[in-house]
């Protein structure tokens, strides 16, 4: 009943993104302030009912309902509360339902936070949002219903993927399709302003904090899943350039390149055809993403179930979104003129640098992604790009935009006048230079080439982020949060360019064989296998071993790294152990058993690795600081309801 | 004028690629391998390069040939439920080290397991490309005529092998002893 229920909610709020869609475009053409007026009302019923729908899948989890179809296939009665919660979103069906369900929060944040905008505008904004959340809710109900009863019920369940019985791959969906759903709110922006052919850039200004917001989101939910990867894959890695966590990357790369270009199109009314663009290339990358993943077309670790028709339903409906809001762009875009100049020294140019090369380094991984597709549907022979191929690439663009940044973050609208900065930007590069060799050299030994230019563009971004902040409080200006967002932000992105350079220059990976009462030394730390002994868990068993490590003859840490075995599935599954500090990680994974009581076994070190997911959050709390800006939302209310008096209202 | 249709038409191309993309699915679409004769290889073997591992070797015998490589995630993936094929024993597993590194490729053995009879090691790819190689991992199911029976993309899983391989590996061996 429950499920039927949810079904049923799940009918209606497909049903009610229809008017939300229709009032909103249709409304706003036709000039009907009527129609405009229900397209809010229409975005919470479209709300409250999705959350119902999600509600009721919840509880069919909950309480176990093996009579649904795709609870049997994804949890079990042994599975902790927690992870039957989590499972909602454990495979294709109710991830897609937890898609359309962040899309409609977001729809129903903006129809609560944007009452200031002018009507018309609004109703296309959420007509829009409505095609969208339809072609989701159309998508799930037609191809992937995860109501689906199974009769007659099972006795148990088959269990939730063992990969996914853990805290970080728990919350690691919901953040990630938080942030790039929420990049369908500056996509759903510039197609409005696209329809109604506006020639200012007052969208650009709403568009920012709403950016600003989803990416935020979009970092987190990357670095999540990097952290995750690291820990529990088993073998230590942080990034794998696998299609899937690419096709999250690339719409990150141009988010960042939107919010930026954005800033230069609200300040200065330049860029206005490429920040429309932009917004509509970064949503349309993370459907496409989507596409990639759910349909099979390329295989890859995160591949869900995939079906030739679920492949063909996504594909038309990327024609829709993608291809009818790009040609909408050749239709428009071309009467857009900027008529504003800038010296080639200046935050404008520094910013278009910025987008040039954020957007080639996701047009490479683009290509490498897809490259494998476009060579076998012209039989032109079989090749795979890996790893070498994305890690090469992707430093060429990344080296200049950090150096570019650590100078242009400084530079001021129109022209700037580097002079004033001139001395501190010196003498941060002097300390950057100094500690960016001697520090790695002493703490970690004999740096190379690419570890010096790494250390020393990572430190410098730091202490170049760290200048404006500092002069101002010294001075005495008051420090707005916009400004101390974008500085965090910026020191963030130097704190993980280090913390790349630390552990791809110093990790050190041994596997070996090791019998209990064995040591080995891995970077000055003395690893003893002590002993292994068996471990009941609630839904799984393992082998756990212990490891003592000691550096210099003092004890350090003791781990426990196990090895599961899954009891519904039988999937083995390696749970490391870990010390971590921010300095550095030391880990061990259990391999195979090699007789007598040995075992092979992963022993690493990482220098630094931490600051990567530590500099990915620190960036996104920038980014937190930044839509916290009052000026936003009063910026918004006085555009909104007076544009003319904008000018004599106080902030 | 033509730069404002660009990105459109980029994308029309793409569409063209997804498309054919989708319905050439790899995992759908039988390799043109299917029902002919493997082909032929002879390379080193990973564990020692001193010694040869060929198809002649596996001649009369039902044996599977699965690709894989160490920089490849699925592989991992995959891993611990080829060392249970290997533990079932039902027939020899022979690796196909594609597009990697020696030593690395040792190293993977020694830390995960080694579930192969032996691995070639592929280090250009040219048996990849006879094979028909579209990615690490890739299965093939190889009889007794030495014919290829089966293909298949992606990490291998537990009901792919009960469900796809054993029936065939079963029909393969009471054809040819009847």
């Amino acid at each position: 009943m429950i499920a039927e229920l949810g079904q049923f909610a799940l009918v209606l709020a497909f049903c009610l993104c229809i008017p939300q869609a229709f009032f909103g475009l249709v409304g706003a053409h036709k000039g009907k302030v009527q129609w405009m007026l229900a397209t809010r009302p229409a975005v919470a019923g479209q709300w409250v009912f999705t959350l119902l729908s999600f509600g009721c899948l919840a509880y069919s989890f909950y309480i176990n309902d093996f009579s649904v179809l795709y609870v049997a296939s994804n949890s079990n009665s042994a599975l902790p509360t927690f992870y039957r919660f989590t499972a909602v979103w454990g495979a294709h069906e109710g991830s897609l339902l937890l898609w359309l369900l962040v899309t409609a929060s977001w729809s129903v944040a903006l129809a609560a936070f944007s009452k200031q905008l002018p009507l018309p505008f609004s109703s296309r904004v959420f007509g829009v949002l409505g095609i969208i959340s339809a072609g989701f809710a159309l998508f799930i109900l037609t191809t992937s219903n995860p109501f689906e009863r199974l009769i007659p019920a099972a006795v148990d369940g088959r269990d939730l993927n063992p990969l996914l019985q853990d805290f970080g791959l728990a919350v690691h969906p919901p953040i990630l399709y938080t942030g790039w759903l929420g990049l369908s709110i500056p996509f759903a922006f510039a197609v409005a302003t696209l329809i109604e052919g506006r020639l200012d850039v007052t969208w650009a200004r709403w568009a920012r904090p709403w950016t600003t917001l989803a990416w935020s989101f979009l970092t987190v939910g990357i670095a999540l899943g990097s952290w995750w990867a690291y820990y529990e894959l088993g073998w230590g890695g942080w990034w794998f350039w696998d299609p899937v966590e690419n096709s999250s990357f690339m719409p990150w790369l141009l988010g960042t390149a939107l919010f930026h270009s954005l800033a230069v199109t609200e300040k200065r009314g330049l860029f206005k055809s490429w920040t429309l663009l932009l917004a509509v290339s970064a949503f349309s990358l993370a459907l496409l993403g989507g596409f990639l993943v759910r349909s099979g077309v390329l295989v890859s670790v995160h591949s869900f179930a995939s079906d030739p028709n679920r492949g063909l339903f996504i594909l038309g409906f990327l024609v829709i979104c993608i291809g009818g809001s790009l040609g909408l762009y050749a239709w428009r875009a071309p009467s857009l003129r900027s008529n504003a100049g800038f010296a080639i020294v200046s935050r404008e140019s520094f910013l278009l640098l910025n987008n040039v090369l954020l957007v080639a380094a996701a047009g490479l991984i683009l290509v490498g992604t897809l490259y494998p597709l476009f060579l076998e549907a012209l039989d032109m022979g079989r090749i795979s790009v890996g790893p070498p191929y994305f890690a090469t690439v992707f430093v060429i663009p990344m080296l200049p935009l950090v150096l570019l940044l650590a100078v242009g973050m400084h530079s001021s609208w129109k022209q700037a006048r580097l002079e004033s900065v001139k001395r501190p930007l010196l003498i941060t590069f002097g300390i950057a230079l100094v500690a960016g060799i001697a520090v790695p050299w002493i703490a970690y030994g004999t740096p190379g080439v690419l570890t010096v230019v790494g250390m020393v563009a990572g430190l410098w971004v730091v202490g170049s982020a760290l200048i404006d902040p500092v002069s101002r409080l010294k001075s005495g200006h008051s420090l707005t949060p916009s400004i101390l967002g974008m500085s965090v932000a910026h020191l963030g992105l130097g704190l993980f360019v280090i913390g790349v350079t630390g552990v791809e220059s110093y990790k050190i990976e041994r596997d070996l064989g090791l019998k209990p009462g064995e040591t080995t030394n891995v970077a000055g730390y003395e690893f003893r296998f002590d002993s292994t002994r068996d471990f009941r868990g609630p839904n799984f068993d393992a082998v756990e071993g212990q490891v003592t490590i000691s550096k210099d003859g003092k004890p350090v840490t003791v781990l426990h790294p196990q090895k599961r075995i899954y009891r519904v599935q039988t999937t083995p599954m390696t749970e490391a152990g870990i010390d971590a500090s921010l300095g550095r990680d030391l880990f061990v994974a259990l391999g195979e058993p090699l007789g007598q009581d040995a075992w092979s076994m992963r022993l690493q070190y990482k220098p630094l690795v931490r600051l990567i997911w530590g500099g990915c959050l620190v960036m996104a709390f920038g980014g937190l600081l930044a839509v916290s800006d009052r000026r936003h939302r009063v910026r918004v209310t006085k555009s909104a309801d007076a544009p003319a008096a904008s000018a004599s209202a106080s902030v | 004028m033509w730069r404002y249709i660009l990105p459109g038409a980029v994308f029309l191309v793409l569409v063209g690629f997804l498309g054919a993309g989708l319905f050439r699915d790899p995992t759908l679409v039988p390799s043109p391998l299917i029902g002919k004769p493997a082909p032929a290889f002879s390379l080193p073997k990973v564990e020692n390069a001193a010694e040869t591992i060929s198809l002649e070797q596996y001649k009369g015998r039902v044996f599977v040939l699965n690709v894989w490589g160490t920089w490849c995630v699925a592989c991992r993936q995959e891993h611990e439920m080829l060392l249970a094929i290997a533990r079932e024993g039902v027939v020899p597993l022979v690796g196909l080290n594609w597009k990697d590194d020696r030593t690395q490729a040792q190293a993977w053995l020694a830390q995960l397991g080694n579930p192969y009879d032996a691995s070639a090691f592929d280090e250009e790819g040219r048996v990849g490309i006879d094979w028909g190689v579209y990615g690490a991992p890739e299965t093939f199911l190889v009889d007794g005529n030495g014919q290829v029976l089966f293909k298949y993309i992606s990490p291998m899983t537990r009901e792919v092998w009960e469900k796809e391989f054993l029936p065939r590996i079963q029909t393969a061996r009471q054809g040819a002893t009847s």
